[in-house]
């Protein structure tokens, strides 16, 4: 593998740096671009901003989005229906850095094979965004994603789920840089009543194998369970409970939300 | 890092692109079917299931007036048709189910298209006493109801999907979400050679039987080996079985026949290597019908068997370093040669195989008279009455059909 840059290079890696000297967990936001409408979905990526979110994860619309549940497949299905593009993600991620945060862009593989991994790579950084978050990709297929990432300094976030052994959690944990995304749940994205236990032993076995920031995604929406999972985590990734309200409520809503969510992350110190 | 490149590659093609959560998963199919396959005791029951359940070996045919149409060629049929449930997908389920058995799990699912994979796969749960769940586009059940009435009988549970383009692809997505969900108890008999390693291998080893039978009947019939061997693609499960014996055999032409649709210029196809280009789709890296910015096309054919955006990574490579060839044929052609082959051999077949018999005919019309063809008849055609009484205009009202 090449070597691993610096630690701390990108601006969401020194924002998950801050975020661990206050003691507390990070606050994740996801949000699909065009969703919907492209510039009400950048409206309402400011507004997780002035809600009090570290960092932005903006999804890129696919159209088989295999790890998603019904409620953000409906969301990326209208965005795709109203003709957003790649490009547009770009945009996105330009408005978050200039509105002060930084961005993770979460996307299936093919767009980035299709553009190109190295031009992916320079649109990305070029836009002021952090790095890529990668559901279908696996460490061992990413070759030309490490070099890229490190031509360009790159975060890259590869996913570790409850299932995964002590051999897969070392192998995926080395290859990621900025932090580890950590499953909450075998399955897809979507609320649930219940975080559940495995995402905490998750957590505790990839610490085994990592200085990494830890975070938790997937079935968290509600303040309390965004306090729950901060009590152990190093970010709480929340997505299919923005993306209703941002459908329920648009831009103030996702605000409203966040507020919610941001005290949570801070009420669940360690 | 002690991950290895290349797992699972033919040449640039395959791979896992999976979420993280189905690795160990594909790590435990991969390593109780390897054990499988070089154990007596697995191998001598999915032999004695072919020989008494499936009816293998199946036979080949020769079709004479049919290969009139074929510049008069011969034309011998790999009669997969005549299988148990009426497909060759049956090789590859039993020995997926078995493999279920092995690995303690007690449910299965499966996507299907036309309804042949799932109607094999729910056969082969009610045989072994497993769950089956089998997820179809809803689109797909409207247009195959006779085999969602079918998969019902045999105690499986039909869902029908409604997100994306309702059909086979968003079947494969949805049944991957409920893999990753129920993964501990429940394995995947995913129905052709594609999908993440090791499924393409495995797949493709369970049909390679159609090859090696096919390989060994027509020596002993014509005394040489054909000039081509020529089977549908849609997936490819069908034609790299019966491709994968010849594929040492240098002067066999190994020719896979596309869903043309209406035609590869109109953009309604399910041409994959003509119309589409590299990509990544339902675990695999392939080619893919996709637009510029990688989401994937829909695909377009009378056929609902073959009406898929990507084929299997072996056929890729094959079809890269030029070992295979593939051209396509439209729905016209497909459905003159079903016509053709009813009336001259009194054989209905699928209106997926019709493709590869509508290749024959062009193929043999190439290679004349001293050609010898061998064909893979991979479904019979039973499902597609209705389909094809309708094209045909074969229906004095449309009702009483069923």
């Amino acid at each position: 593998m090449t070597a691993a840059a610096a630690p701390g290079r990108t601006l969401g890696s020194q924002i998950l740096a801050g975020c661990r000297e206050e003691g507390r967990a990070a606050l994740i936001g996801y949000l699909p671009v065009g969703y919907p409408t492209v510039p009400e979905s950048i409206a309402a990526m400011e507004a997780l901003i002035e809600g009090g979110i570290d960092i932005v994860e903006v999804g890129v619309p696919y159209s088989d989005p295999l790890m998603d549940g019904p409620l953000i497949q409906r969301a990326t299905e209208r965005a795709l229906d109203q003709g957003c593009q790649v490009d547009d993600v770009f945009t996105a991620v330009r408005a978050v850095a200039d509105a002060g945060s930084t961005a993770y862009v979460m996307t299936y593989w093919n767009l980035v094979l299709r553009r190109g991994v190295e031009r992916f790579a320079a649109d990305l950084a070029g836009a002021g965004g952090s790095g890529l978050i990668t559901p279908d990709l696996i460490p061992d297929e990413a070759g030309e994603w490490i070099e890229a990432s490190d031509r360009h300094g790159l975060d890259r976030v590869f996913l570790i789920a409850p299932s995964s052994t002590r051999e897969r959690l070392t192998v995926a944990t080395a290859a990621c840089r900025g932090f580890v995304y950590a499953a909450s749940t075998m399955g897809v994205t979507g609320t649930r009543d219940s975080v559940g236990s495995a995402a905490a032993q998750v957590v505790e076995h990839a610490r085994e194998v990592t200085d990494l920031p830890l975070c938790v995604g997937l079935g968290v929406s509600t303040r309390a369970q965004a306090a729950e999972v901060a009590g152990y985590a190093d970010g709480v990734i929340v997505g299919s409970a923005l993306v209703r309200a941002l459908g329920e409520g648009g831009p103030a809503a996702v605000r409203a939300l966040t507020a919610e969510l941001a005290a949570g992350v801070r009420e669940g110190r360690r | 890092m002690t991950a290895q490149p290349g797992i699972g590659r033919f040449g640039d093609f395959g791979g896992r692109y999976v979420p993280e959560a189905l690795i160990p998963a594909l790590e435990q199919l991969d390593e109780v079917r390897r054990k499988a396959m070089v154990d007596p005791e697995f191998v001598g029951e999915l032999d004695r299931l072919h020989r008494t359940y499936t009816g293998r070996p199946s036979i080949i045919t020769e079709v004479p007036r049919f290969a009139e149409h074929c510049g008069g060629a011969r034309v011998i049929l790999k009669r997969e048709d005549l299988n148990h449930t009426g497909s060759h997908k049956i090789n590859n389920v039993l020995g997926q189910a078995l493999l279920t058995k092995r690995m303690g799990k007690r449910r299965v699912i499966a996507e299907t298209g036309a309804g042949q994979h799932g109607v094999a796969t729910a056969t082969a749960a009610a045989l072994l006493g497993l769950e089956c769940v089998v997820y179809m586009g809803k689109v797909d059940t409207e247009r195959q109801a006779l085999n969602v009435a079918r998969m019902r009988l045999l105690g499986a549970e039909v869902v029908a999907v409604t997100n994306g383009s309702q059909t086979l692809k968003d079947a494969v997505n949805e049944a991957l979400r409920d893999w990753v969900a129920n993964v501990d108890d429940t394995h995947y008999v995913l129905g052709t050679v594609t999908g993440p390693y090791p499924f393409p291998e495995m797949v493709r080893d369970f049909h390679r039987v159609i090859g090696v039978e096919a390989r060994a009947q027509v020596l002993d019939l014509v005394g040489r080996l054909p000039d081509a061997v020529i089977a549908c693609v849609g997936g490819g499960s069908n034609a790299m079985g019966i491709f994968h014996r010849f594929l040492d055999d240098a002067s066999v032409r190994l020719v896979g026949v596309e869903a043309g649709g209406d035609g590869v210029e109109s953009g309604r196809h399910a041409a994959r290597f003509s119309g589409g280009s590299r990509g990544v789709l339902h675990g695999a890296a392939t080619y893919v019908l996709q637009d510029d910015d990688g989401q994937t096309i829909e695909s377009h054919s009378v056929s609902a068997g073959l009406d898929y955006p990507s084929v299997g990574p072996e056929h890729a490579h094959l079809f890269e370093i030029g070992r295979a060839e593939y051209r396509s044929a439209t729905d016209d052609e497909a459905m003159e040669a079903f016509r053709l082959l009813s009336r001259t051999e009194g054989i209905l077949p699928a209106i997926e195989s019709a493709h590869a018999l509508a290749g024959a005919m062009e193929l043999g019309r190439e290679l004349g008279p001293d050609a010898v063809l061998l064909v893979s008849l991979s479904g019979r055609g039973d499902k597609d009455v209705h389909t094809a009484a309708r094209w045909f205009g074969l229906l004095d009202d449309q009702a009483g059909m069923p």
